[in-house]
């Protein structure tokens, strides 16, 4: 049957791609359908109950400039906040924070629940409707049918998923809701290809029977930081600490004593696991000479006693892991409150998608999260922001936002899952970032702002706000560079012992900045150099910019040369063998991979810089050709 | 890609008197005037003295000044006509590059053109024919020039550099995790190390042992076989001291010499025998060494003794081809001439010289010296940016600054190296991290 008038965007999944997806696209004012199986798991952290870290915390901020959810949310979930890598420099600074589950989720739905434009049904999905060899809607397992101009797929481990705890293993996906073994199926029988993963979880524990007196406790920072700049600073919720203990010599040789019986070991999983992610058994075998190996005991939420064992993540028996726990200090009396496991999943292949995350086989369907062969909420997030603005944009006739590897993380991670495709589950680290510099927690704002403002994600309040904010920068940046200070301004000793050597000739403020040793308090209290702005986050981005300028103008010298060409499109349907000089090694490669343009042609690993000028030639000349 | 101001040598190499270097980009002008002074009149030739960055001369010669877009490219050209020796010319390139031009990649001039609309269409197949080629034989030199110890200095440089970037890249991306770090002084120190071993090897690079004029050609055999006779044959002069006691050349000669306007840099190794006193075994050693290195290798075999057999195969370095040159046929009596087994000489009457220096001409072409002359000139330059990239992380590294800044320069002198070695990804990277470190809590 028909139900209802039709949608713009249907989003499949609640999970965290979802939900940035059907926010984002609904925000843009496309009428927007969130389809899943259980209405109360929207918003659900089915794995670790973090938000952000390294990498991951620039993912949230990113996803806060574009007006998404995931930093609000962490914000008004927040229990113990940390700023990791403090005594590095601000490029690699980010913020992380445990989260209340039960806090999150509903900090999610009422997030979602202020958008208009959104509505919510609970159903799977057991099919597409595919019209024309495009999308346009999907069948649910009632029946019913949909309608919509786009299809944003976010269905995670529920794809095709396989539970194993031990030699015991069913079908699932997480946290015991079902898989969507039917739509699994139906993928697989169209044209994408697909690959298997794996990943875990570990045991959960019940607070009451730990004994914290014997732990050492990890506090959070002394003041808590916020993610979203839309927060109004009293979000936060009662802050408590985690606690640290370690396995031992004890726990190892349960391990190994074990091993024949963990589903990794005897060949009963498949699916490649993350190498950032061990499985206990797997730290205990590839690292042998170590005696101990750490876990951060993070408390799943203020008013619940579960408690999420961070590093001990296992599918050996349950009567193993039972043993092994026990043997860990702190944890001698532990009650287990459900099993760890490992769990493997289909992922599609995101060779297959445009940058714009939507289906080269299939128009109209965009996929985002898990199912791209991504790992961890922040990674889902991201995407799930991109295919909602896309699929909006798609069905509101905009061209879509294909952020670059030097704009945004986001950027970063679609081009490597668009390019390189993967072959472990993929997560975001600092070092996969070229541009590392620009692209910072503290300027996540400034520079995706102006792009949310133009696909209608911002209000004219908080667009007015935030040009009042990058005004004053620049402002303040321009009065530093105008400013100088001559030897005789400093007159006495007074103003030399504060500059910390003495000024031999005329300065402009900027250039004092530059200094390492020089801060912002101690410029302004220069003879002539005050008073500066009142807004201390402007103090900092023009600080920031002075300690950073020079990789920072060599790094846009880098952009701008390979801007030259990177968006020249290649067409899908280019025949590589007819261009001419191609070695057969590149060919097999660019057929393999397809890029959408010469810039992502010239990531492919292998593909060299000769080939790319023969590419542009051969554009060039069939361009000529056709005007001919 | 089209971006910047490049430079090549236009001419064939080691043919005839003049060679031109050619520069096209935005920075034309302001490159030539800084070599030969003020611009001569467009298309119009002109007598210059060409000088060096300390205002010594270089060359002297002609220039020519073609403003874009009437010029070859469609952009600013400058042409500097000097004299044609690999020297002269690798030393006019090397000025410019330190003045900012960079070298251009195979096939790039014609390129630029085709993308100025400055040759047409069905000139299109031959650029890409052009640039195919040359980079395959650009790929092939590179190979030949990161021979020998070069490449084992190299290797070791970015084991070290990927080394401490793995500690520092771990110490950022998982710095929640319990790692056996590295303190900044430590870093500090491993980045004095790294430096140090740059500019040495920078130092050992430039002595010109990597940049040669022309390929070197190694005359080896057993002692009194007449290998320095045979240089003398062919070099046309006393280069060795020819005597009729074994063990005369006790060390490496070098001559330089020119075959039909091909230069070859031709060694006369010692004679390779056990034993001999300890200055004499120091000439094996070296003649060994040189080798490994070698383009080419002149085995030459007394034809006139019987008992003059072949060293030992594995005395031989693998990947250096080798000509028999069978020797004294003046008294064993052989035709001269090239055969399957190899070429009969009498380097003291000259018989069969010339089809000696005919083969020597065939199988060591031009287009290789230039290729492989060209590759040098990379690599070096390669270490050069590199050097400046390592120095900018230990300034940083100094003063303290966050190590987001050692970080980052030091994965641009990986990157400047990865143009002699390969690049090394980050997936690369993030490899080592995880089979270094327990990461994962």
């Amino acid at each position: 049957m028909q139900f209802d008038q039709g949608y713009d965007v249907i989003v499949v999944g609640g999970g965290h791609a979802g939900t940035e997806a059907a926010h984002a696209a609904a925000r843009m004012g496309a009428r927007t359908l969130l389809l899943t199986q259980s209405l109360e798991s929207i918003g659900q952290m089915s794995c670790n109950p973090a938000i952000g870290g390294i990498g991951k915390g620039h993912l949230v901020r990113e996803i806060d400039a574009m007006g998404g959810v995931m930093g609000r949310a962490a914000d008004r979930a927040g229990i113990q906040f940390r700023t990791l890598n403090q005594r590095k420099g601000p490029a690699v600074q980010a913020t992380r924070a445990q989260a209340d589950r039960s806090l999150y989720r509903q900090a999610v739905r009422s997030i979602l629940d202020e958008v208009p434009a959104l509505s919510l049904f609970q159903d799977t999905v057991h099919d597409l409707i595919v019209e024309r060899d495009q999308v346009c809607g999907v069948v649910t397992g009632m029946g019913l049918e949909l309608r919509a101009a786009a299809v944003v797929l976010t269905v995670g481990t529920f794809l095709g998923g396989t539970i194993h705890i031990g030699d015991h293993n069913r079908r699932g996906g997480r946290a015991g809701d079902g898989p969507s073994i039917a739509l699994a199926e139906r993928l697989r029988a169209m044209p994408l290809r697909v690959g298997r993963l794996k990943t875990g979880t570990p045991p959960r524990i019940d607070a009451a029977s730990i004994d914290y007196g014997s732990l050492d406790a990890q506090p959070g920072d002394d003041q808590p930081v916020y993610f979203s700049r839309w927060s109004r600073g009293d979000e936060h919720p009662r802050q408590v600490p985690c606690h640290i203990t370690h396995t031992n010599a004890d726990s190892h040789a349960i391990i190994r004593a074990a091993l024949h019986r963990s589903p990794m070991y005897s060949g009963e999983i498949d699916g490649v696991g993350p190498r950032y992610c061990p499985s206990i058994e797997d730290k205990v075998v590839r690292f042998a000479d170590r005696d101990g190996h750490q876990i951060f005991l993070e408390p799943e939420g203020l008013d619940t006693r579960e408690v999420y064992p961070n590093g001990i993540s296992t599918s050996l028996p349950f009567d193993v892991q039972i043993a092994m726990v026990r043997s860990i200090r702190g944890l001698e009396q532990a009650h287990i409150t459900r099993p760890g496991y490992a769990i493997e999943y289909d992922y599609l292949d995101p060779r297959d998608l445009h940058p714009s995350l939507e289906s080269l086989q299939l128009p109209g369907l965009l996929l985002a999260g898990q199912i791209n062969g991504t790992t961890g909420y922040e990674e889902a997030g991201a995407q799930g922001l991109l295919a909602g603005i896309n699929a909006a944009a798609r069905a509101g006739g905009l061209s879509p936002w294909v952020p670059q590897r030097h704009e945004a993380y986001i950027g970063v991670l679609v081009d490597d899952l668009t390019t390189r495709g993967t072959r472990e589950p993929y997560r975001m680290f600092t070092s996969r970032a070229e541009y590392r510099l620009h692209l910072r927690e503290d300027n996540a704002d400034l520079r995706l702002m102006p792009v949310a403002r133009a696909y209608g994600l911002i209000s004219d309040a908080a667009w007015t706000a935030f040009a009042t904010y990058r005004d004053a920068i620049e402002a303040e940046r321009r009065r530093l560079e105008k400013t100088w200070l001559r030897p005789a301004d400093l007159g006495d000793d007074h103003g030399t012992q504060r500059l910390g050597q003495p000024l031999r000739r005329e300065q402009s403020l900027m250039n004092l900045l530059k200094r390492p040793e020089m801060d912002y308090a101690t410029l302004l209290s220069l003879p002539g150099a005050g008073p500066g702005p009142d807004d201390p986050a402007v103090c900092r981005q023009v600080l920031i910019g002075a300690r950073y300028d020079g990789y920072l103008k060599r790094q846009s010298d880098q952009v701008a040369r390979q801007a030259r060409h990177e968006d020249e499109p290649l067409p899908a349907d280019l025949d590589y063998h007819a261009v001419a000089g191609l070695s057969a090694e590149v060919c097999e490669k660019l057929h393999h991979h397809r890029p959408a343009t010469l810039g992502q042609a010239g990531r492919i690993p292998g593909v060299t810089p000769a080939a790319v000028a023969l590419l542009l030639v051969h554009l060039r000349r069939g361009r000529t050709r056709q005007s001919a | 890609m089209p971006d910047g101001t490049i430079c090549a040598v236009a001419t064939p190499p080691g043919r005839g008197g003049i060679g031109v270097v050619r520069l096209s980009g935005p920075d034309t002008a302001a490159l030539t005037e800084a070599v030969v002074g003020p611009l001569p009149a467009p298309r119009r030739a002109s007598m210059r003295r060409f000088a060096g960055d300390d205002g010594s001369a270089i060359d002297a010669g002609l220039v020519l000044w073609f403003p874009g877009p009437q010029s070859f490219t469609g952009e600013d050209v400058a042409e500097l006509h000097g004299h044609g020796g690999p020297v002269v010319m690798d030393r006019l390139l090397q000025r410019l590059l330190g003045l900012g031009a960079r070298l251009a990649t195979p096939g790039e001039f014609s390129h630029r053109a085709y993308l100025n609309g400055r040759i047409d269409l069905t000139r299109a197949e031959a650029i890409a024919d052009l640039i195919e080629a040359g980079s395959e034989s650009a790929a092939r030199a590179a190979v030949r020039s990161l021979q020998g110890e070069f490449a084992a200095t190299i290797d070791a440089l970015v084991q070290r550099l990927t080394d401490l970037r793995v500690h520092l890249e771990a110490g950022i991306d998982f710095a929640d995790e319990p790692l056996e770090g590295l303190a900044l002084e430590d870093v500090t120190r491993q980045v004095e190390g790294v430096a140090a071993e740059v500019a040495t090897t920078r130092q050992a690079a430039g002595r010109g042992q990597q940049l040669q004029e022309g390929l070197s050609v190694v005359i080896a055999g057993r002692p009194n076989a007449g290998k320095s006779s045979l240089l003398n044959a062919l070099a046309g002069r006393d280069a060795a001291i020819v005597t009729a006691l074994a063990g005369t050349t006790r060390d490496v000669l070098e001559s330089y010499l020119h075959i039909d306007g091909l230069p070859l840099r031709v060694l006369d190794t010692a004679g390779l025998r056990e034993g001999g006193d300890v200055v004499e075994q120091e000439g094996v050693r070296r003649a060994h060494k040189a080798m490994a290195a070698a383009d080419r290798i002149l085995r030459v075999v007394d034809d006139s003794d019987p008992g003059d057999e072949a060293l030992p195969p594995a005395e031989w370095p693998d990947h250096v081809p080798v000509t028999t040159v069978y020797n004294k046929i003046d008294r064993s009596g052989r035709a001269a001439g090239e055969s399957v087994s190899g070429l009969a000489v009498s380097a003291l009457t000259g018989d069969g010289m010339d089809a000696l220096r005919g083969h020597l001409r065939a199988c060591l072409g031009a287009d290789d010296t230039e290729a492989v002359f060209i590759a040098r000139r990379r690599h070096l330059q390669a270490l050069d940016a590199a050097a400046g990239q390592i120095d900018e992380a230990l300034a940083a590294a100094r003063a303290g600054a966050g190590e987001e800044l050692i970080a980052e320069s030091l994965a641009a002198a990986q990157a400047s190296l990865g143009e002699i070695t390969g690049a090394v990804s980050t997936e690369d990277l993030l490899g080592r991290i995880f089979s270094t470190f327990c990461i994962g809590k």
